[in-house]
């Protein structure tokens, strides 16, 4: 799948430097990570809408008599719930709790079903999940025919209902459907990582460069933007939306990063890989928890600066930025239980200064209905 | 795009001298290059700085970009400003996007800095 050296480009790359983007290479893929600026991208997703390529997430289907047993064996939410036509954020957990990666499983049929996944996983998962007893059904690799647009915003709906041939008004966040976009094949989902209403629209790697441009010209009324993967990650962190590799990782469990709500104990949902150990953790609770905190002190909190409590180093900082929307500096990081209720007091160790923060409440941004 | 009156150092700060003071800051280049300033961190009024001296620092979304004397001075003012409006520094870096003035102690020093048409050079056409 990826190759070492040359980083790989999505179907949009050349329309990506035509347009003066900043580019870096993230998880292999060469991306666009700024056009107009990240305060600007962000903004414009926060009041009007944003459009994002983020095709180098994987896709892999699973189909077969027995999907959805292996689904339920290989991820921690209860795959029963849904209906065809929705979707549901979910984890592939290991034996000690701890995530391969957090995914979304949209169920296509009663026994078709599309996992996304993180770009810098989708090797490791693809491993994962066919070393897997996975009878009565087949896997395949299917990211090489999709391309994936996200528009994320409060108009985000009035500009893809001029567009689409879909009631996007009856749409409800987390439920999908296929239909026809601009007359592209497409599945349109209600999902999103950036906090605001908007959708994730599947379609052929060949058509990504036509359906591209074709919302960014009706939205243009909207003051639609491109938007690159930096104000992608300042928009998730608002919402505290988890970045796998920084928030949660091989090390950390799910109900230590406060994703208890996706891990079912139910009997519908039955016996599944990490199972034992995230029941045990749900009951007695961990040492360790995902807190969320501001500075209270001039600066911005990074990955990897060292976070305080009576002066003692307790953590790092998973994951630090500067919140063009709050504008505060706000941050995750890992703390003792019994000291990580809003209100504590840290401090942040920032380029040799100790900067005062406490913990908030999350998500940090909550839109308003 | 790059004022005639300033000298500027490799790190892509300008100095602006007027009699024995020396207003510091850093260059459209660098800004462009760093993207939308959102923090921006000056030393104390009264600190000695060497040239070449890290003095505080600049940061965008994304990236922390340090902060150099481009001669050795004391810290007479700050641009306190840029606390509430990081963002002047993008909008007119050699004007109201100072950084500090410095009272230079070694007026020799700045003469081994770049004039504006060698910096343009140095950051390349259309930079």
């Amino acid at each position: 799948m990826s190759s070492e050296g040359q980083p790989r480009k999505t179907p949009l790359f050349d329309l990506h430097r035509e347009s003066g983007a900043k580019l870096a290479t993230f998880a292999g893929w060469e991306m666009p990570i700024e056009y107009a600026g990240i305060v600007r991208e962000h903004l414009a997703v926060r009041m009007s809408a944003g459009l994002f390529d983020v095709s180098h997430m994987g896709e892999f289907e699973v189909e077969g008599p027995g999907a959805l047993t292996f689904l339920q064996r290989v991820t921690a939410n209860d795959v029963a719930r849904l209906a065809t036509g929705q979707a549901q954020y979910s984890a592939l957990p290991m034996p000690n709790g701890a995530p391969i990666d957090d995914i979304i499983v949209f169920r296509r049929a009663d026994e078709r079903f599309l996992l996304v996944v993180n770009a810098a996983n989708a090797d490791k998962d693809w491993r994962w999940l066919s070393s897997q007893d996975h009878r009565g059904c087949e896997l395949h690799d299917v990211s090489e025919n999709y391309a994936l647009l996200a528009l994320q915003g409060p108009r985000s709906e009035g500009i893809l209902s001029r567009l689409a041939v879909i009631d996007l008004a009856r749409l409800a966040p987390f439920h999908f459907v296929e239909g026809a976009v601009d007359g592209l094949p497409a599945i349109v989902s209600r999902t999103g990582y950036t906090g605001e209403d908007g959708f994730e629209i599947f379609v052929a790697s060949r058509d990504a460069d036509r359906l591209w441009r074709a919302i960014l010209a009706e939205g243009r009324e909207e003051s639609v933007v491109p938007v690159g993967l930096g104000a992608r990650d300042t928009l998730r962190l608002e919402a505290r939306l988890l970045l796998y590799g920084n928030d949660i990782d091989e090390t950390t469990t799910l109900i230590e990063a406060g994703l208890g709500w996706i891990v079912a104990l139910d009997e519908r949902k039955g016996d599944f890989i990490g199972r034992a150990r995230l029941a045990e953790e749900k009951g007695r609770g961990t040492r360790r928890k995902l807190a969320g905190f501001e500075l209270t002190g001039p600066g911005i909190a990074r990955h990897g600066h060292g976070v305080l409590q009576d002066g003692e180093r307790v953590a790092d900082v998973r994951s630090g930025t500067y919140a063009p929307f709050l504008k505060k500096s706000i941050g995750l990081c890992y703390l003792p239980s019994a000291r990580s209720g809003v209100g504590e007091e840290l401090a942040i160790e920032i380029r040799g200064r100790r900067v005062p923060a406490r913990v908030v409440p999350t998500p940090f941004y909550r839109r308003s209905k | 795009m790059y004022p005639e009156s300033c000298r500027y150092t490799k790190d892509h700060e300008w100095i602006r001298i007027e009699g024995e003071r020396g207003v510091v800051g850093i260059t459209h280049h660098a800004q462009s290059q760093l993207g939308e300033v959102v923090f921006v961190e000056l030393p104390e009024i009264g600190r000695t700085l060497k040239s070449g001296e890290s003095f505080g620092s600049v940061e965008s979304v994304k990236a922390v970009s340090d902060l150099y004397a481009p001669v050795s001075g004391e810290v007479v003012e700050v641009n306190a400003a840029l606390g509430k409006t990081p963002e002047t520094v993008n909008a007119d870096p050699h004007g109201e996007g100072w950084m500090v003035v410095l009272r230079i102690l070694d007026p020799d020093e700045a003469t081994t800095l770049m004039d504006a048409a060698r910096y343009s050079d140095y950051v390349g056409a259309g930079a």
